[in-house]
């Protein structure tokens, strides 16, 4: 019931005026519409820079939604009622960061349809890049909640974020461009378990961040 | 009535020779007093006097520099508070209906009676309205909502009367009231009187 309450005003924030899950999914859509025109058509070069564009823009779009996702909470004070809640801080993390791929993740992951047919991916190959970048998010999403508590107390921390963060997706976009050309390989086996890691370490570590900003 | 149920536990509170510092510096020392089931307890100070810190270090946000704070009977104290602090928790974009919701089920068992909260707490007309649309004094009504709807035994209430009119003032009496009728026990901090007659003032002179 808690965590039900707390998934739904979370998933209602994400997508209310203040939230705004739809600036990232559009940079995202921006970011992959424009790359096939400021590159030409050029058949072979696409094919070669396009799943790791896809998934830098991926990776960015992940980051813009992080700065005030506890922020926000701090300054206006609902991160006090998240302490005196009798749901564990682990789980109610985990609650939000699943509100939040519910809200952006998963958008952005049916984006990489239209965005993987611009750069010319092979048509069979798309289910797995969507498959892939779903897990993606996860993955950038698990780890940027740790990134996002500690940077919490910190104004405009977003590039802080950015440098804390940055270096942990580098393995799940390192597997994750590779799974366009591999499809259902190891490739995406070691991506899907990057991901569940992500997802259920990062809660923990973040609710240890966020103790600390209680004070 | 919004807290019509009993309370779980009612926690005795007990400070005893409390010394709180912040960013490096001494607020107060040597703050001891009881609160037990019923009890008002006024914390008076000028600004800065440590008012909201002792609060939220009662709300175990907050380690004591020196001294100790105990809850006689609880393992989970975080659990039978309340805490009204001036920063209300409110979200611009949600409707006040939506926060009060959200409240019963973040703190309690989610069967809270949120009507009824929002109707003792004069906001029943409004209640559709997203919280920006609402005045300080309408924003402070919503959040007294948050303590009807999830029933705790303490109360930790910073300046509950600020940006009140007087009928909202009348309004924090009565429910203080109320809350200590059934056995609830209620801190306040604040700079005059709210109105009830404390069972206990304690006063922070900075160190």
């Amino acid at each position: 019931m808690t965590l039900l309450a707390i998934f739904r005003r979370e998933f209602a924030l994400a997508w209310s005026a203040g939230g705004g899950a739809a600036a990232p999914v559009g940079f995202f859509l921006g970011a992959t519409t424009l790359l096939p025109l400021a590159m030409g058509p050029e058949r072979a070069l696409l094919q070669a820079a396009g799943p790791p564009l896809v998934w830098v823009a991926a990776a960015l779009a992940a980051l813009m939604t992080l700065e005030r996702l506890f922020q926000a909470d701090l300054e206006d004070g609902s991160l006090d009622q998240l302490f005196l809640s009798p749901a564990p801080l682990e789980l109610i993390v985990l609650v939000k960061g699943a509100a939040l791929w519910l809200a952006v993740g998963l958008p952005l992951a049916l984006a990489g349809a239209p965005a993987a047919v611009l750069l010319q991916a092979p048509s069979d190959a798309v289910p797995a890049i969507v498959l892939s970048l779903g897990l993606g998010m996860a993955a950038f999403i698990g780890l940027g909640l740790v990134g996002a508590a500690v940077t919490a107390g910190i104004r405009r921390g977003g590039v802080l974020i950015a440098l804390i963060v940055l270096p942990f997706f580098a393995p799940p976009i390192i597997f994750g461009a590779a799974v366009a050309e591999d499809g259902f390989g190891p490739a995406f086996l070691i991506l899907t378990g990057i991901a569940f890691a992500s997802a259920a370490l990062g809660p923990i570590a973040a609710a240890a961040a966020l103790r600390l900003q209680a004070e | 009535m919004g807290a019509g149920r009993p309370f779980q536990v009612i926690p005795t509170i007990r400070v005893e020779r409390l010394a709180l510092a912040r960013g490096g510096r001494t607020l107060f020392s040597g703050v001891s007093f009881e609160a037990a089931s019923g009890a008002y307890v006024e914390v008076r100070g000028a600004n800065g006097a440590g008012k909201t810190s002792l609060l939220r270090a009662l709300a175990g946000f907050l380690k004591p520099e020196a001294g100790a704070i105990a809850f006689d009977g609880v393992e989970e104290p975080a659990l039978t508070l309340h805490l009204l602090g001036h920063r209300d928790g409110l979200k611009s974009s949600i409707r006040g209906l939506s926060h009060v919701r959200y409240w019963s089920g973040l703190l309690g068992d989610g069967h809270g009676a949120v009507e009824a909260a929002l109707v003792r707490v004069g906001l029943a007309r409004i209640a559709d309205l997203p919280a920006r649309m609402l005045s300080q004094g309408q924003a402070r009504r919503l959040s007294l909502a948050r303590l009807l709807v999830a029933p705790r035994a303490l109360w930790l209430l910073d300046e509950p009367v600020a940006g009140l009119d007087a009928a909202g003032k009348t309004l924090v009496a009565d429910l203080i009231a109320a809350h200590r009728g059934l056995g609830g026990t209620v801190i306040a901090a604040a700079h005059e009187p709210i109105g009830p007659e404390p069972t206990h003032v304690v006063e922070l002179v900075r160190a």
